[in-house]
């Protein structure tokens, strides 16, 4: 049997959802067994090089690169799962949806205490920089997803059910206790 | 006709990042920067939150260290809420913090190195990049990775008993802590069974620094020489002069160790430290005042750590240190490569603190919380596994957070990361049109070493394929390079 190939990004997360999946510990040596890891932030592969069966997303979308970066996965993956409440809902990024964001620039660059030096009132706004979307969108808002997994992370072992899951194509149960944020 | 190349996104350093390299007709390096392209607004929209939200909320910065956001936010609010600036708390709560510290700065440190950079020593720079990273260290050398999943389990285990969860916690609430160490938890990791105990994790971080001076020994020139530039240094030291992680004095030494921030109290930070914003980059520049925006930069970090701080205060980690010393006669070492020796000095020490923590019956207290005088404003310094890290809040007479202030780690090391990338890129590049994996690897292996959370740093974090573009005089461009 062939391996299933498994690709994974963060958007706009912390990397505490991908700092879950290495959770799962010792059965890191078997899921490499499972399945072969193609782009992915834990190693080395940054372009797809082939078409992958699981995408893993991690983080909602704050930039445009966001955007690009997870059309690119729908494109290339056949499952999308969104992975914790980044992902699922905006998570924390999104506490800025209800402030407009030029706020939230004049706060970090203009206003706060450390930055009274700044007194050409620069801002970062150079071409190279993505722009920032007008607020922070969870990934269904922006492509299909396939299945959702909650927490803030998700825990390690729920991580490794829904690989072994989708690898065995058993259904996998969702109980009522994780269905949470945190 | 000149040339711009833009590598973008930078792998296996943890975050986003993006660099830009410009070249002039005769192939002269012009300009380089690291531009960090995510930004989040913490700062703003924290606002309004009750404050003891703060530690819960902040860790959401990075889901790598988040005990090192916890915990600075948690000490910021000790000062709110009357405990005292740092040495206020029982000390049930101050070890059960440092307990976590520790755990994080260990589960950090082997993360960075097992999973990051071996990959690098094991199959070189320019290796197979398929082949270079965890997988392939786990499928060519199954004993060290092994070696290391348990070590980063166990840190994360000593986070899980302390913090209630191995990622984004809740232990450190202000004033003090939410829980004690149960005997079976504290048993658990002191007698755990082979591997899973402190005994192994300290036998194992000195195994791991030996494998890494056998490296060094056989690749001198490359540990020695690779993006060595002289800095300032910065860090916390206890008052004594000795390492300390969780909490101290504000110390910063020049190149030549002289002494330019001469151990002062954290609270008045904004004394001594500004940054500085630039357009191209979300991430802003951090100085001291004194010197200025172009003078005032320095390092943070485990080589800055060891640069400072006088001795380390636990046996075989100052051991280490002494050797460590002397390969610089005890002049601040500007090696960046020597970030790895550093940090597994710093991994030792970590463990021998976690083991002797273990043993202490202070950790069973049921004393958790110091209660004082409510004040309106506080700051919380810490060194983070990347380096010094500020967190700053005010508050109002509705307990809402009015102000936040955050300096992170990694911010703190913009500018030797910029240098870096400007070394690495004026060595490769000069003259040279054809831009190799092998030189595209060598300007992330550069930053890598400072062990960038770019997740912090921008309060952001997303994983780096490369990008090169080639942009001629008038910025068209002209090329474009995947890997
Ligand atoms: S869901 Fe939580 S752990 Fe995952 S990226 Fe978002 S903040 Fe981090």
């Amino acid at each position: 049997m062939s391996k299933l190939v498994v690709a994974t990004t963060s958007l706009a997360g912390c990397f505490g959802c991908h700092m879950s999946l290495l959770d799962i510990d010792e059965r890191i040596l078997d899921l490499i067994e499972l399945v072969e890891f193609n782009k992915s932030p834990i190693n080395d592969i940054k372009t797809f090089t082939k078409q992958c069966d699981i995408g893993l997303i991690e983080g909602g979308c704050c930039n445009s690169e966001n955007i690009h970066v997870l059309k690119d996965f729908r494109k290339n993956c056949k499952i999308l799962v969104s992975l914790g409440e980044c992902a699922i809902m905006g998570g924390l990024p999104a506490l800025r949806n209800g402030i407009p964001i030029e706020e939230c620039l004049a706060e970090a660059y203009l206003d706060g205490p450390t930055v009274k030096g700044n007194i050409h009132k620069i801002l970062p706004n150079d071409k190279e920089l993505p722009m920032l979307l007008d607020k922070v969108y969870p990934c269904h808002e922006v492509v299909k997803i396939d299945y959702y997994l909650p927490g803030c992370p998700p825990r390690a072992d729920l991580i490794w059910d829904v690989l072994v899951a989708l690898v065995t194509g058993d259904e996998m149960k969702l109980p009522y206790e994780v269905v949470k944020f945190d | 006709m000149s040339r711009k190349i833009t590598i973008e996104p930078v792998t296996r350093v943890e975050g986003h990042g993006k660099v830009t390299i410009h070249i002039d007709h005769e192939g002269k390096v012009t300009q380089t920067r690291l531009h960090i392209v995510e930004f989040r607004g913490f700062e703003r929209f924290v606002q309004g939150r009750p404050y003891w939200e703060a530690p819960v909320l902040v860790q959401r910065l990075c889901g790598i260290c988040p005990v090192s956001h916890h915990l600075a936010a948690a000490k910021a609010l000790d000062v709110i809420v009357g405990a005292g600036t740092g040495d206020g708390l029982t000390p049930t709560g101050e070890k059960m913090r440092r307990l976590m510290h520790y755990g994080q700065f260990f589960q950090s440190h082997v993360l960075h190195f097992f999973h990051l950079v071996s990959p690098d020593l094991l199959f070189g720079v320019d290796g197979d990049p398929a082949i270079r990273n965890i997988i392939g260290v786990a499928m060519k050398h199954k004993d060290l990775a092994v070696q290391g999943v348990m070590m980063r389990k166990f840190g994360q285990e000593v986070i899980k008993v302390t913090a209630g969860k191995k990622i984004h916690g809740t232990g450190a609430i202000p004033g003090g802590i939410n829980k004690n160490l149960s005997i079976e938890e504290r048993d658990f990791l002191l007698k755990g069974d082979d591997p899973l105990n402190a005994e192994k994790m300290v036998e194992w971080a000195q195994g791991a620094l030996d494998f890494f001076k056998g490296y060094h020994k056989a690749n001198k020139d490359f540990i020695d020489n690779f993006s060595r530039f002289p800095s300032s240094s910065m860090s916390l030291v206890r008052e004594d002069g000795a390492l300390d992680i969780y909490h101290g004095l504000l110390r910063a030494v020049d190149a030549d160790g002289k002494k330019i921030l001469n151990d002062i109290d954290c609270q008045d930070y904004l004394k001594y430290v500004g940054e500085e914003v630039k357009n191209w980059s979300y991430m802003k520049f951090p100085y001291l005042l004194a010197l200025g925006e172009t003078n005032g930069w320095y390092r943070v970090g485990p080589l800055a750590r060891l640069n400072t701080c006088d001795f380390i205060p636990s046996p075989l980690a100052q051991k280490e240190f002494e050797i460590f010393k002397a390969y610089t006669n005890g002049k601040p070492n500007d090696m960046c490569m020597h970030y790895h020796w550093a940090r597994l000095i710093e991994t030792l020490h970590a463990a021998e603190m976690i083991r002797e923590l273990l043993n202490d019956s202070d950790l069973q207290g049921d004393d958790l919380v110091t209660k004082g005088t409510k004040q309106k404003e506080g700051v919380g310094l810490l060194e983070a596994p990347r380096g010094t890290l500020f967190h700053h809040y005010r508050i109002n007479d509705d307990d809402q957070i009015e102000m936040a202030n955050l300096i992170v780690s990694t911010t703190n090391n913009n500018i030797p990361m910029n240098n870096a990338v400007n070394y690495v890129a004026t060595r490769e590049m000069t003259g040279n049109h054809e831009i190799t994996e092998g030189m595209m690897n060598a300007v992330e292996v550069a930053i890598r070493a400072y062990d960038p959370c770019l997740s912090c740093a921008t309060h952001a974090m997303g994983k780096m394929p490369l990008e090169i573009k080639l942009y001629d005089e008038n910025d068209n461009l002209i090329s474009k390079k995947f890997k």
